[in-house]
């Protein structure tokens, strides 16, 4: 077992570059390489970090062009004393399979259905094991047959040019990134969406700049107030009024300047930062609405809500207010300071020592106090969290006689609330108090200093109380300054959160030579179509070709890969292997818009938005004439439930279609898709929501809808499906019978079975039925 | 290869591949079977199913303890393979305070680093208990916030 080659040849060996993204870690590099032998190409690596009794420990398993090796280190007491390794030389009968279950996959090495090995760790990157096994699978055939190994066609990822290969939906590189935490300099990103409007940045900052200077002047004129006015006037001098009258018109007229000038920056900063709010919520809604479907189905809906509405309205406020005053304040303190230093450098000393201290306090107070801010922020989401459940599910609590328990429920979250608002109201009590002491001890320091300094004549009196009045501005800003840190990390972490979603690139992605088509006749092929949801195979090598206006029913019990199916038809996901095509051409080069356009597609669940009846109807074609929405509605047979609504037409339904019963919101639906003429129509379960007599109504709907188009239909009740042309029967994600209904009931299979079951009681599902009959089935007609 | 015959009206034994194998009381053979707690955090011993590849129920086991030693031990050593979820003992670092912050933490399987995407991914469970999912979906226990020590406190603290 034990393979160790002389450390001589090390150098020959060919390390190329790894497959994998990452290199291989330093700690195994030279263990490695004194392990292959010359010539030995090391072609991918997986690193183990589970041992047998689940502990967590490090091994490494790799592949080469000639075995699979595994690296495991042997423990004695704390030391690794050494690594034993094992090998498999490639054999035909090797085959690597791999297993899930709570995160920790397992991967086994087969031999003649023999178990010969087997490996476990923690998933890392989902799609490298993935590709180990298939490089595994690949090397082994290509050492057993002698042939080499295909090529793949590899495109490189969108944003860092990193090679992706097919299983590759993410790339490797670009995914760490979004688990790196929210740095400050994910705010700098912001200046795309500040660069259109520079030049009103520009006046809204040369504006902070005269403003600023603009209130620093009052303290500066009270210093010929005091020495050449107020104090010879004590000495026996009278007042000079032309000097008064000079003065307080200074005074006046700089605090008018500030005024006007604090107006218009303010006015047009926060214009500015508005607008920049604005498009960052438009460009984030644009972008998240061409994310396909696959990025929707992993986010919680208030999530994105959250992450376009209160984020950007977080970084908004954070550019208008926050940064805004932020500014001003440095701004001041460094002007301030300037002007102290040139009236009187020792007093300004003394006066600006206390400074970095108090900045310092105040940090450290406001540090303790946000943790306890964020902690609020929690408590306040589980206590909107209690009410979210509570309000949508009404029905069930005072069906159930629940309310005290609910009570109870609300009662608690909010008994968490106020301990938590108790332990940080104790901080925060202290806080504006102590920076108030810690203000009147920088005074005092500064009253010291200053009496000293006049009672040895270097300044008058007029200086020291100019420097009062300059110094109590700024360690009144200092309090707000120091909110700067906490407001600045919440603004990078909603901004992070924005970019999570611009930076995301759709898995469905716009072909870069789009093909138009001009008439569809509506011919859809499949071929050797495979799918794959993250490391599942949900579709499996599928073939099947639809005419020009045939009837297709898919039968299958649930989870066989029907829905997934038309969902790869309608483009909502792309198909990992093979290709489907529409008309002869591969619907990955039609531009998606296009091509959807000659779909119609019926939910289960129909969707109404709010507005009119025939708002919704034409929600597919916005430009229809009412006589085209008529002429939809009575094709759907929903003319006339209405025209027995109170507003006909103009009725308004809400996102959950209030008034309207399951059967009346389907024939909306059906209207709507009659309404954009599609070549092909997709029924997923449309009538599986409703009752039987709701049923035959909606059925003579789809009949009108179904002629002349190629129609796909997904029905758990078989007697739906009477006039397709040809049914589909699946199982775990491939075909098992095609043919008509006659066929399928003379071959006595799987179909057949469905159908008698369902026959024996109308309300069978074909979940009853056992999937593994119809595998038996399918081996016994094979 | 072992073979266990009880009391109870279906066997359970290693196959030849090294995976159990079930055979109910009428003598059909299943490969391939999972063993699922039905209560795994809140009473792991009560309840146990065996399902079939296919998904169905084989054999249910109110509980571990009133099995006979063989299968019960059998059952453990099977599930022991299966089932992970690491008890947090220590917190030792943080990447950041914001989310997604990388964890380093001691369990009892060893040290270990895991991704916490949102603070949402803690779930509090009776008895200062916390159940902690990790990106990759690996589910991490905290047996008793009050229990840790005081630095992991801390830590956590900032995440509750």
């Amino acid at each position: 077992m034990l393979n160790v080659v002389n450390s001589a040849t090390v150098n020959s060996k060919i390390l190329p570059p790894i497959p994998s993204s990452r290199l291989l870690p330093n700690f195994w590099q030279s263990i490695v390489e004194s392990h292959l032998e010359n010539a030995e190409e090391l072609k991918a690596w997986l690193e183990i970090n589970l041992d047998e009794q689940l502990h967590f420990t490090e091994h490494l398993l790799l592949i080469t062009n000639r075995r699979l090796v595994y690296f495991c280190p042997v423990r004695t007491h704390a030391d690794i004393s050494d690594i034993s390794v094992h090998e498999y030389a490639y054999r035909p009968a090797l085959k690597l399979a791999q297993h899930d279950h709570a995160g920790v996959y397992r991967l086994d090495l087969f031999e003649h259905h023999l178990r010969i090995a087997s490996w476990r760790y923690t998933v890392i990157n989902d799609s490298s094991s993935a590709r180990f096994i298939k490089q595994f699978e690949q090397l082994c055939a290509s050492f057993v047959t002698g042939n080499p190994v295909p090529v793949e066609a590899t495109e490189p990822c969108p944003k860092c040019r990193y090679p992706l290969t097919a299983e590759q939906d993410e790339c490797p590189q670009c995914s760490s990134e979004i688990d790196a935490p929210p740095s400050t300099w994910t705010l700098f990103r912001l200046w795309r969406f500040a660069k259109p409007y520079q030049w009103q940045l520009l006046a809204g900052f040369l504006l902070m700049l005269a403003s600023t200077a603009a209130t620093l002047v009052p303290p500066y004129l009270t210093i010929p107030l005091m020495d050449k006015v107020l104090i010879p006037y004590q000495n026996g001098i009278p007042i000079d009024t032309d000097l008064v009258a000079l003065l307080l018109g200074g005074l006046l007229g700089s605090a008018l300047l500030a005024w006007g000038l604090g107006w218009s920056k303010t006015y047009i900063l926060a214009l500015v930062s508005e607008r920049i709010g604005a498009d960052l919520r438009t460009i984030t809604y644009d972008h998240l609405l061409k994310l396909s479907l696959e990025y929707f189905g992993g986010k919680r809906t208030g999530d994105l809500m959250a992450r376009i509405g209160s984020e950007s309205d977080r970084i908004c406020v954070f550019l208008s207010l926050h940064l805004l005053d932020f500014a001003t304040d440095v701004l001041m303190i460094i002007m301030t300071a300037a002007i102290l230093v040139s009236i009187n450098p020792e007093l300004a000393l003394v006066t600006l020592l206390p400074l970095p201290f108090i900045a310092w306090m105040i940090h450290i107070v406001r540090d303790k106090l946000r943790t306890g801010f964020e902690k609020i922020d929690r408590v306040w989401s589980e206590v909107s969290n209690v009410l979210a459940d509570t309000i949508p599910g009404i029905r069930v609590v005072k069906a159930f006689a629940q309310e005290a328990r609910e009570s109870s429920r609300f009662r608690e979250a909010n008994q968490h609330n106020l301990a938590v608002n108790d332990r940080i109201n104790k901080i925060w009590s202290l806080f504006s108090p102590s920076v108030t002491l810690l203000t009147e001890i920088g005074l005092l320091l500064v009253w010291a200093f200053g009496i000293w300094q006049i009672s040895k004549d270097e300044i008058s009196v007029g200086i020291l109380t100019a420097f009062l009045a300059y110094i109590s501005r700024f360690y009144t800003r200092l309090d707000s300054m120091s909110r700067i840190v906490s407001v600045t990390q919440k603004a990078a972490s909603g901004a992070k959160r924005i970019f999570d979603i611009l930076d995301h690139v759709s898995s469905v992605p716009e072909p870069s030579n789009p093909v138009h088509l001009d008439k569809v006749s509506g011919k859809i092929e499949i071929r050797s179509a495979g799918f794959r949801y993250g490391n599942r195979s949900v579709i499996k090598d599928l073939n099947l070709t639809i005419e020009p206006g045939e009837m297709i029913g898919l039968v299958g019990h649930s989870g066989s890969g029907k829905s997934t199916l038309v969902n790869l038809m309608c483009r909502f996901y792309d198909v990992s292997a093979g290709s489907i095509s529409l008309d002869g051409v591969n619907i990955r080069s039609l531009p998606i818009s296009e091509y959807r356009r000659n779909i119609g597609l019926v939910l289960q669940e129909p969707f109404l938005f709010f507005g009119s009846i025939a708002e919704n109807i034409a929600y597919g074609k916005p430009e229809a004439t009412r006589a085209e929405i008529i002429a939809a509605a009575r094709a759907a047979h929903a003319h006339e439930f209405i025209l027995r609504l109170p507003h006909g037409y103009d009725s308004l339904v809400g996102e959950r279609g209030h008034g309207l019963s399951g059967g009346e919101r389907q024939r909306i639906s059906i209207a709507r898709a009659l309404l954009i003429d599609p070549r092909i129509l997709i029924l997923d379960e449309a009538t599986a929501s409703v009752d039987t007599e709701t049923e035959k109504e909606i059925q003579k709907a789809l009949d009108n809808l179904v002629h002349g188009r190629t129609t796909i239909a997904i029905a758990h009740r078989l007697s739906t499906l009477h006039k397709a042309n040809r049914l589909v029967v699946m199982d775990r994600g491939q075909i098992v019978e095609v043919g008509n209904h006659d066929e399928l009931m003379a071959s006595e299979g799987a179909y057949y079975r469905l159908y008698q079951a369902q026959a024996r009681n109308v309300d069978t599902d074909l979940d009853d039925v056992t999937s593994d009959e119809i595998i038996a089935n399918k081996e016994a007609s094979a | 290869m072992t073979t266990i015959n009880s009391n109870i009206d279906f066997k359970l034994e290693h196959n030849a591949t090294g995976q159990l194998q079930f055979t109910d009381s009428d003598g059909a053979v299943f490969d391939g079977i999972n063993l699922v707690r039905a209560f795994p955090i809140s009473a792991p011993d009560e309840g146990l199913s065996i399902i079939s590849q296919q998904g169905h129920e084989l054999a249910w086991i109110p509980s571990l303890m009133d099995m006979p030693a063989q299968i019960k031990s059998l059952i453990e050593a099977e599930l022991l393979q299966r089932e992970f979820m690491p008890v947090i003992q220590r917190i030792n670092q943080v990447s950041s305070f914001a989310t997604p912050s990388i964890w380093d933490v001691t369990t009892d399987k060893g040290n270990t680093k895991l991704t916490l995407k949102a603070e949402d991914q803690i779930w509090r469970l009776k008895n200062n208990r916390l159940l902690i999912t990790d990106k990759n979906g690996v589910n991490f226990m905290v047996n008793n916030i009050e229990q840790l020590d005081k630095h992991s406190r801390k830590l956590l603290d900032r995440f509750l």
